[in-house]
């Protein structure tokens, strides 16, 4: 197996000065080939930062991020993105967006006509794979939250990326939506053979998609604790019961309480509550 | 029932009969004010009297040929506004830069009465048509590149920054993803701008004008003639609002995905 992203010693700010904010510390990382790594940490732990920076749309100020063992200098077509929301076209259909890489030079040069038929059944592929197949003339805008962020998950698939950068795709929908798009992103990044990087701030979930659980802390923000999953790749819903799972769970979630700086301050709450017990 | 629902929402037909008692309403009492007598009719003349003068206006004088070049002159003046508007607005949009080194100046003249320019204008452009173009250009110019500036950094940066991981370069954001994402707020844009380019349409026709709606009013003024100063206001009104719901009639057809529901 071979390294599919590194960053070493990956620095940067936000602003200068006095008011300059440290987002990522000395951020040392590798993701091999084909893994599935997942980013959690307490907010302003700097996983979107480094994700976003991994993607080449923020710069970092000192380190360096090989992707390949090529070191990165902006976005590539070998990273492709998945954002929350609102990222998808509403002025096009499904399959438009889907197809929109296929109109930028970056992915028209020394394209032959064989290529653009190549294209033609990848589109149509994604759209089966992500169960697309019915809404493919729809604007974005006529589709539920879930249907949207396949979409969004098509179109990055596309021009095939080796590396799926995920920053925190399913953070919009409801529980049961998510739980379907859960196995349907293990399934297609099995199927596509990418490299996935995948920010959440949902613990269960980063546990049940990842091969690994990489944990930020905040203030400044860096690299915690990386947790191996002791699951098989092959996931399924019920291993949420397992016992690994559940301890997995439990060591993370207690390592970012202690990590994000914000513990729940009883004796206040007991004296404001005495307080309005007064009044 | 329903008639006080915050944001509810009313029947088609009840929405169309309101809209209707809407119009109507003052027009009844407009006719019972002027029938009654009780206020002099050179200060409010009738409907029947201004529908009257619309007659006369067309038979005696050139109504058609008034409306021709005050419709001309607007046209012109916002045409010209948008023409140097659009891609302005769009590089104010875009680029900080470009922010920083118009914005504040633009902000600084859209300020200025667009009326004071009125002998600035005689003295550079003259007195002939340009100069009447010239008015309504500085009165819509200035707030138009803000507007369009404005929709342009309304685009949402996750579709700005979707295109940039997917490799898009600079030129290729700006065509393919900037622009048809704030096209139908600029369409918007446009349409509110020539309604104020209507509002100046008076002011430019002070100058030295011998023809339009504007100029009609002015000089109905001067010779006490009240029906015919709301002949020109009610037709420019009704002018204006064709326009508009032309504009909105575009809208729908030019972006049916912003209507489409599933």
């Amino acid at each position: 197996m071979s390294t599919a992203v590194q960053c070493k010693g990956v620095w940067k700010t936000f602003g200068s000065g006095a008011t300059a904010v440290t987002a990522l510390q000395d951020i040392d990382l590798a993701v091999e080939d084909g893994e599935f790594v997942t980013l959690v940490g307490a907010s302003g732990c700097g996983k979107s930062t480094l994700l976003r920076t991994i993607a080449g749309i923020e710069t970092h100020n000192a380190g360096e991020i090989t992707v390949g063992g090529i070191p990165i200098n902006g976005p590539g077509v070998e990273r492709a993105m998945v954002f929350q929301n609102y990222s998808l076209y509403p002025w096009l259909t499904v399959v438009q967006n889907i197809k929109f890489t296929r109109q930028l030079a970056a992915h028209t040069r020394d394209r032959t006509s064989s290529d653009v038929e190549v294209a033609a059944g990848r589109a149509d592929a994604l759209l089966s794979v992500m169960g697309l197949t019915a809404v493919a003339q729809a604007y974005p805008n006529q589709l539920s939250g879930g249907m949207q962020q396949r979409v969004a998950i098509a179109r990055a698939l596309m021009s095939r990326p080796r590396i799926l950068l995920m920053d925190e795709p399913f953070g919009a929908l409801d529980a049961q939506t998510r739980e379907v798009m859960h196995d349907l992103i293990l399934h297609v990044s099995q199927l596509e053979l990418c490299t996935v990087i995948f920010v959440t701030h949902d613990v269960e979930e980063a546990i049940y998609l990842g091969q690994r659980v990489v944990l930020m802390a905040p203030r400044p923000g860096r690299v915690d604790t990386v947790y191996p999953v002791p699951l098989t790749q092959e996931r399924s819903q019920s291993m949420k019961h397992h016992k690994e799972f559940l301890e997995l769970k439990t060591a993370i979630l207690e390592r970012i309480r202690s990590t994000s700086g914000m513990k729940t301050d009883l004796e206040l709450l007991q004296r404001l509550s005495r307080k309005t017990a007064r009044v | 029932m329903g008639f006080w629902v915050i944001r509810g929402s009313i029947a088609q037909r009840r929405y169309w009969m309101l809209a209707a008692v809407g119009l109507v309403l003052p027009l009844i009492g407009w006719s019972l004010l002027s029938a009654t007598g009780i206020v002099n009719p050179v200060f409010l003349p009738g409907p029947l009297s201004v529908l009257g003068r619309v007659g006369t206006w067309y038979t005696n004088d050139d109504l058609l040929g008034d409306i021709g070049i005050s419709t001309m002159r607007v046209v012109s003046g916002w045409a010209l506004s948008a023409l140097i508007a659009l891609p302005l607005g769009l590089f104010i949009g875009t680029y900080r830069s470009v922010q920083a080194l118009l914005e504040p100046l633009t902000d600084f003249i859209r300020y200025m009465p667009a009326v004071a320019f009125i002998p600035l204008v005689m003295l550079w452009i003259g007195i002939d048509e340009g100069a009447k173009i010239g008015i309504i250009f500085i009165g819509t110019f200035f707030q138009m590149v803000l507007m369009v500036a404005e929709d342009v950094r309304r685009v949402p940066m996750a579709q700005i920054e979707a295109a940039q991981t997917m490799g898009a370069t600079r030129v290729e954001i700006i065509e393919r993803v900037i622009i048809p994402s704030a096209k139908p707020a600029l369409v918007d844009t446009l349409r509110i701008t020539m309604g104020w380019a209507w509002t100046y349409l008076v002011v430019a026709e002070l100058v030295a004008a011998n023809s339009g709606l504007g100029y009609a009013i002015i000089k109905a003024q001067r010779f006490l003639q009240t029906d015919k100063i709301f002949c020109g206001i009610i037709l420019i009104g009704l002018i204006g609002l064709a326009m508009d719901q032309g504009f909105r009639l575009m809208h729908r057809k030019a972006f049916p995905w912003l209507y489409a529901r599933s």
